[in-house]
C-alpha cells in the first residue's frame, strides 16, 4: 500500500465507501482544521474491492465523530496516539446532532427564526430515525441526504 | 423549574397526583382563591384562540392571581420581529408564569429553554396542545372515576385531529382500553397511530358508520369533519350525516356512556343531545379550568393558602 507517512496523533479511518473521501471531508470540516490530512483513493480491499482512506493528524480530540455515524457506520475508526493504534472505535448514531441537518418543516419555529439552532434526535435508532428537538418532525433522509 | 410542552411530559403517577389537585379544588374552591395570591400569569398567544385563553385566565383569576398579556401576534412584539427567546426573557421578568400560543411548531419549546419562569405549551400549530389532552384526561377520570377499563370511541376526523393523536397517546399508558375509531375511509387513523396500538397489543377497531358501534362504547369522542377534507361534494353529502349525532344515535348507546368535544362543535353534535344527562361537552369545559389551575399550582410549586 502507499506509504503516506506515519501518524503520531490522530485517525485512521478506513473502510470509506470508493470515492466518498472527499465529501467526508466537507463534512468533518477538515478544511477548518491546521493539520495534515492524507486522502487515500480506490486503495484495494479484500473486504470491499475499492476503498478510501482518510488519514488526520490532529489531537483526538478535535474531531467530531458523530456525523460519521450518520454518514456510513460501516466506517472503522483507529485512533492513533504514540504512532500506535490505541483503539478501534464502533461508530454509534449520535444521540442529538446539532447544525448538521436542517430541519425543513414550514410550520417550525425554526423556518422564521434564523438564529435557532437545528437540533436533531434520535428517535429510532433501528431504523435510523431523526426528530427536530421543537417540532418533531422526521428528518427525510431519502429527500435530503447528507 | 418545570414546563409543560407535551401531555406526556407528566408520568402517570404526576397525572394522578394533578388530576386528584384538580378534584380537591373542584370540591373546595375556596380554600384555593387566594393560593395564587400576588402571582401573575401571562398570556402569550401569538394568534388568537379565545377559548383557551380564557380558561388559562379564568384559571389564574379563581387563583388569586392575576394575568397580563396579548391575545394575538398584531399586538404583541413579534410584530416588530422580536424573537421568542427575547419575548421571554422580557416576560420573564414581567410575571411568575407563562401560557404560550404559537402558530409555529416548537415555539413554546423555544421559550421554555430561555425562560427563567415556567411557560405551559398552550397550542403550537398543528403539533401539540398538552392542556387540552389534560382536560380530556381529567373530564373522563372525574366522571368515570378511572383511567382506563372501557371502550373509548373517537368519531370524526382521526387524520388531521391533533386533539384525537394525543389523547390516544395519553390513554395507551393506562389499562384495559378498547379503542374504536369511526371515520370516513379519507380520515382515516394515521398508520403511526394504529401501529403504536398493535406493538402494545392494544384492541382497536375501525368502522365507518358510529351507529353500528354505538352500543359498545363507554365514552364517545366527538371531533368535527370539515367539508374541505373530503376529495369531493358527493362523498361529503353522503357521508356527513354519518358523523353527526344525534338523539337517534344516542339512543342506541350505554345508560352511562359519556359524550366528550374540544369544542368549538358546528353541526357535529345536535343542539338536542345537549340535554341529555350524557352529554359531558361543556362539563368538560370547567374541569378544563380546573386542570389549568392545578397545572399552574403545581409548576409554581405552591399549596393552597390558609385561611
Ligand atoms: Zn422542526
Amino acid at each position: 500500500m502507499l506509504n503516506v507517512g506515519k501518524l503520531e496523533e490522530g485517525f485512521v479511518l478506513d473502510h470509506i465507501k470508493a470515492g466518498s473521501s472527499l465529501e467526508l471531508y466537507d463534512l468533518l470540516q477538515l478544511d477548518k482544521l491546521d493539520c495534515t490530512v492524507a486522502i487515500i483513493k480506490n486503495a484495494r480491499s479484500e473486504k470491499m474491492e475499492k476503498k478510501d482512506i482518510l488519514k488526520v493528524e490532529c489531537d483526538i480530540n478535535t474531531l467530531d465523530l458523530d456525523v460519521l455515524a450518520l454518514i456510513d457506520h460501516n466506517i472503522t475508526v483507529n485512533v492513533i496516539k504514540n504512532g500506535e493504534i490505541v483503539e478501534k472505535k464502533e461508530l454509534a448514531l449520535p444521540k442529538q446532532i446539532k447544525n448538521v441537518i436542517r430541519c425543513h418543516n414550514p410550520r417550525c419555529i425554526t423556518s422564521i427564526e434564523q438564529e435557532l439552532p437545528h437540533i436533531f434526535f434520535l428517535a429510532d435508532a433501528e431504523r435510523e430515525v431523526y426528530r427536530c428537538k421543537y417540532c418533531e418532525e422526521k428528518y427525510n433522509w431519502t429527500a435530503r441526504p447528507l | 423549574m418545570r414546563h409543560l410542552m407535551s401531555p406526556l411530559d407528566f408520568s402517570t403517577e404526576e397525572l394522578d397526583l394533578l388530576f386528584g389537585l384538580a378534584e380537591d379544588i373542584r370540591k373546595n374552591p375556596a380554600k384555593y382563591a387566594h393560593a395564587c395570591h400576588g402571582k401573575i400569569l401571562a398570556t402569550c398567544f401569538y394568534e388568537p384562540s379565545t377559548r383557551t385563553r380564557l380558561s388559562f385566565e379564568s384559571a389564574m383569576i379563581r387563583l388569586g392571581g392575576q394575568i397580563i398579556g396579548f391575545a394575538d401576534a398584531a399586538s404583541s412584539s413579534a410584530s416588530k420581529g422580536e424573537s421568542v427567546s427575547d419575548t421571554i426573557r422580557i416576560i420573564s421578568c414581567y410575571a411568575d408564569i407563562c401560557a404560550m400560543r404559537h402558530p409555529k411548531e416548537g415555539a413554546p419549546m423555544v421559550a421554555a429553554e430561555k425562560s427563567l419562569i415556567p411557560v405551559i405549551n398552550a397550542g403550537d400549530g398543528g403539533h401539540q396542545h398538552p392542556t387540552q389532552t389534560l382536560t380530556d384526561l381529567l373530564t373522563i377520570h372525574s366522571l368515570k372515576g378511572r383511567l382506563g377499563g372501557f371502550t373509548i370511541g373517537l368519531c370524526g376526523d382521526l387524520k388531521f385531529g391533533r386533539t384525537v393523536h394525543s389523547l390516544i397517546k395519553a390513554l395507551v399508558r393506562y389499562h384495559d382500553i378498547k379503542f374504536v375509531f369511526i371515520s370516513p375511509e379519507e380520515l382515516r387513523v394515521p398508520d403511526y397511530i394504529t401501529d403504536l396500538l398493535k406493538s402494545r397489543n392494544i384492541p382497536y377497531e375501525e368502522v365507518i358508520r358510529l351507529e353500528r358501534v354505538m352500543p359498545q362504547l363507554d365514552l364517545l369522542y366527538m371531533t368535527r369533519v370539515q367539508k374541505e377534507r373530503f376529495f369531493n361534494e358527493e362523498d361529503y353529502v353522503r357521508l356527513k350525516d354519518f358523523y353527526i349525532l344525534n338523539a337517534d344515535k344516542m339512543a342506541l348507546a350505554k345508560k352511562d356512556m359519556l359524550v366528550l368535544h374540544p369544542l368549538p362543535r358546528v353541526n357535529e353534535i345536535s343542539v338536542e343531545v345537549d340535554e341529555d344527562p350524557r352529554a359531558a361537552y361543556f362539563r368538560q369545559a370547567q374541569y378544563g379550568v380546573y386542570v389549568r389551575m392545578a397545572l399552574i399550582l403545581t409548576l409554581l410549586e405552591l399549596e393552597p393558602a390558609c385561611e
